[in-house]
C-alpha cells in the first residue's frame, strides 16, 4: 500500500499540523511516511500545502506531482491541484468559498462542509480534524487507535486534553463527508 | 535519551544528532532552510543536561571562527548554515583544513547564486568538494538522503573526523532539511571526559603537561620546503579516505542498460523515475553518491561499464557531472538534467530526461 496526499488551503487552516497527525499516525502504525511542506514565502498568509506519504514499503521521492488524494481547501488550491489527482484517484474540497467546483470526470470527488459543520459546533479550532475524519472514512489508511498515538507525539503535552475534541472531530467528519461523484 | 521511533524534520535530526553524539559546542547564525537546527539545539537546552555549548554568533564568520577556537581544544564543536552562509565560511574552513583540526559543518543548501532563494538546490557541489577556500586542501563531504541519514551522519561525522584529523561537510539541501520523515534515534554518546578527550585529541591545546613540547594550532609555515612536506601528508590522508572511505549505494545496476547518477534529495526524486522506468519496461538503475568526496570513482566506473548512457540528475547546472565524466573517462554516453533556483525536479521531468536525453 501506498499513499499519496496533498493536502492544501490556507496558512492558518491548519493543513501543515493535519499532514503532521496523519504521518504521525503512519509511523506509530510503523510505516513509512514522509512529510513534505511547501516552504518559503508563499506560506505567509497565502496557501500552504504539504505532501504526505504513506506506505508499507521504502519510500522513493518525497517530492511528488501525481497524488492518489488532494484534500483541499480554497479555491486557489482546487485550481492549482484537481488536474494533479492522478485518473481514478480522489479529491475530497471543503465547499466553503470555493466558486467553480471541480469538473474532471475521471476522478471520485467527495465534499466536506467541515468549516460550517465546526462554526455551528464552535470547534473552529479543530475543523481539520473534521476534514481528516472525512478523508479516513474514505480511505481508512490509519487504524483509530494509532491517530490517537498519533495526536499525543503531535500535540504538546500540555495540549493533551484536546486529543478527546480532536478524536471527536474525526468522528463528525467520518460522518460528514458527501459524495459528488463516484466512478 | 535511548532508541526511540519519532517523526521529525531533516534540520531537527541534525540538532539533536549532535546532543546525542556528544558534541561539545554548537556555534551559528540563523538563515532558512536550516533555522530548525538552532531553533531546536535552543529548545532542547543541552547546556542543561550534557553541558553542550550552544551559541549563536554575531555572523557566519564569527561562527565558524568560534568552531576553529574550540575545535583547537580537541572538542567536538560544529556549525551550520546554508549556501550564503558557508560562502562566508570559506576562509575559515581552509584554516581549519590547513590546521588539520576535525570539526563539523553542515551546509543545507539553497538557490545561488548570491542570496538567491531560499527554496532547495544542489548548487554548492564545486564549492564542497573543489575547494571553495584557497589551498590544496578538501572537505571529507558527506550527502544525506534521507532524515535519518541527517541523524546517523552526524555520528559518523565525528567518526571521521578524528580519524583523519579533518574538518567532515554534511551537504544536505532544503528539500531533506524541512521533509519530517520516520527516525529512530539512539541511545546517547555521553561528551568525552576530560581524560578521553586527551587521548583521542592528544594534538590539542588542552594545556602543556611536563612530558611534551607545546602543541601548536596553526596553517602557517613559512619555510617552504616544510609546507611540502605538510602538503604531501595532506594528500596522503586524502588518499587514504579515497582508499577507505567511500561510501554509495546502488539500486537495480545489475541488470540496467542506464543509471541515473545522483546525491541527497535528487537521488530520492531519481529513484522515483527510476521505478516509472521499471514500469515501461525500461532498465533503469540507480548509483546514489553518498560521499563526494571521496568520490566513489571506481565503483562508479566498474557499473558504467555495463551501461549504454548514464543521466546525471542534480538541482544544478551540472556539477557533479564533471566527476562522473572522469570517473568513465567520458567512455558512455552521460547527461545532465536539474532545475535551478529553488525548483524541484518531479520525478516525470526526470524520466522524460532519461528518454529524451539519453535512451532517443
Amino acid at each position: 500500500m501506498t499513499e499519496e496526499i496533498i493536502i492544501a488551503g490556507f496558512g492558518g487552516q491548519g493543513v501543515l499540523s493535519m499532514g503532521k497527525i496523519l504521518a504521525y499516525s503512519g509511523v506509530m502504525q510503523d510505516k513509512e511516511v514522509s512529510w513534505m511542506p511547501s516552504y518559503g514565502p508563499e506560506m505567509r498568509g497565502g496557501t500552504a500545502n504539504v505532501s504526505v506519504i504513506i506506505s508499507d514499503e521504502r519510500i522513493s521521492s518525497p517530492i511528488i506531482n501525481q497524488f492518489d488524494t488532494a484534500i483541499i481547501l480554497n479555491q486557489q488550491s482546487l485550481d492549482k491541484f484537481e488536474a494533479s489527482v492522478k485518473p481514478g484517484g480522489l479529491l475530497i474540497f471543503d465547499p466553503n468559498g470555493i466558486t467553480h467546483e471541480p469538473t474532471r470526470k475521471d476522478i471520485n470527488i467527495y465534499k466536506i462542509a467541515a468549516t460550517a459543520k465546526a462554526q455551528e459546533l464552535g470547534i473552529s479550532k479543530v475543523f481539520n480534524m473534521v476534514v481528516l475524519g472525512g478523508f479516513l472514512k474514505l480511505k481508512p489508511i490509519v487504524d483509530k487507535q494509532y491517530i490517537h498515538e498519533g495526536l499525543e507525539h503531535s500535540l504538546p503535552q500540555r495540549h493533551w486534553n484536546l486529543i478527546p475534541q480532536n478524536e471527536e472531530a474525526i468522528e463528525i467528519g467520518k460522518g460528514l463527508i458527501e459524495c459528488v461523484q463516484q466512478l | 535519551m535511548a532508541r526511540e521511533l519519532k517523526l521529525m524534520k531533516g534540520n531537527e535530526a541534525i540538532a539533536r544528532a549532535m546532543i546525542a553524539s556528544g558534541t561539545d559546542g554548537y556555534f551559528g547564525y540563523p538563515i532558512t532552510p536550516q533555522s530548525e537546527v538552532m531553533e531546536t539545539l535552543m529548545a532542547e537546552k543541552p547546556w542543561e543536561t550534557t553541558g553542550m555549548t550552544v551559541l549563536q554568533a554575531e555572523s557566519e564568520v564569527a561562527s565558524i571562527n568560534m568552531v576553529y577556537g574550540g575545535a583547537a581544544t580537541g572538542k567536538k564543536v560544529a556549525t551550520s548554515s546554508s549556501s550564503p552562509g558557508i560562502s562566508l565560511m570559506q576562509e575559515g574552513l581552509t584554516y581549519l583544513a590547513g590546521a588539520e583540526i576535525p570539526c563539523l559543518i553542515v551546509n543545507v543548501m539553497r538557490g545561488g547564486p548570491g542570496l538567491g532563494t531560499i527554496q532547495p538546490s544542489q548548487s554548492d557541489y564545486f564549492q564542497s568538494v573543489k575547494g571553495g577556500g584557497h589551498g590544496d586542501y578538501q572537505l571529507y563531504t558527506l550527502a544525506p538522503a534521507s532524515v535519518q541519514e541527517m541523524y546517523d551522519f552526524v555520528f559518523d561525522a565525528w567518526d571521521i573526523a578524528f580519524k583523519y584529523r579533518n574538518p567532515v561537510l554534511i551537504l544536505s539541501d532544503g528539500a531533506i532539511g524541512q521533509c519530517m520523515e520516520k527516525l529512530y534515534t539512539r541511545d546517547n554518546v555521553a561528551r568525552w571526559t576530560e581524560e578521553e578527550r586527551r587521548k583521542n585529541a592528544p594534538w590539542g591545546t588542552w594545556g602543556k603537561p611536563k612530558d611534551r613540547a607545546h602543541n601548536i594550532i596553526t596553517s602557517l609555515e613559512l619555510d617552504s620546503a616544510r609546507q611540502e612536506v605538510f602538503n604531501l601528508k595532506l594528500q596522503k590522508k586524502y588518499a587514504e579516505m579515497k582508499e577507505n572511505e567511500v561510501r554509495y549505494e546502488t539500486l537495480n545496476c545489475e541488470d540496467a542498460d542506464y543509471i541515473i547518477v545522483a546525491y541527497g534529495s535528487s537521488s530520492r526524486i531519481a529513484m522515483k523515475a527510476m521505478q516509472m522506468a521499471r514500469e515501461k519496461g525500461i532498465k533503469v538503475g540507480l548509483f546514489r553518491l553518498i560521499t563526494l568526496f571521496p568520490f566513489p570513482t571506481k565503483q562508479l566506473a566498474e557499473v558504467a561499464a555495463h551501461v549504454k548512457g548514464i543521466l546525471c540528475v542534480e538541482m544544478s547546472a551540472g556539477q557533479m557531472i564533471e566527476d562522473v565524466k572522469l570517473a568513465t573517462k567520458c567512455g558512455v554516453k552521460t547527461e545532465h538534467f536539474g532545475r535551478f533556483g529553488g525548483i524541484i525536479p518531479t520525478p516525470g521531468e526526470v524520466l522524460e530526461a532519461l528518454e529524451n536525453k539519453i535512451i532517443k
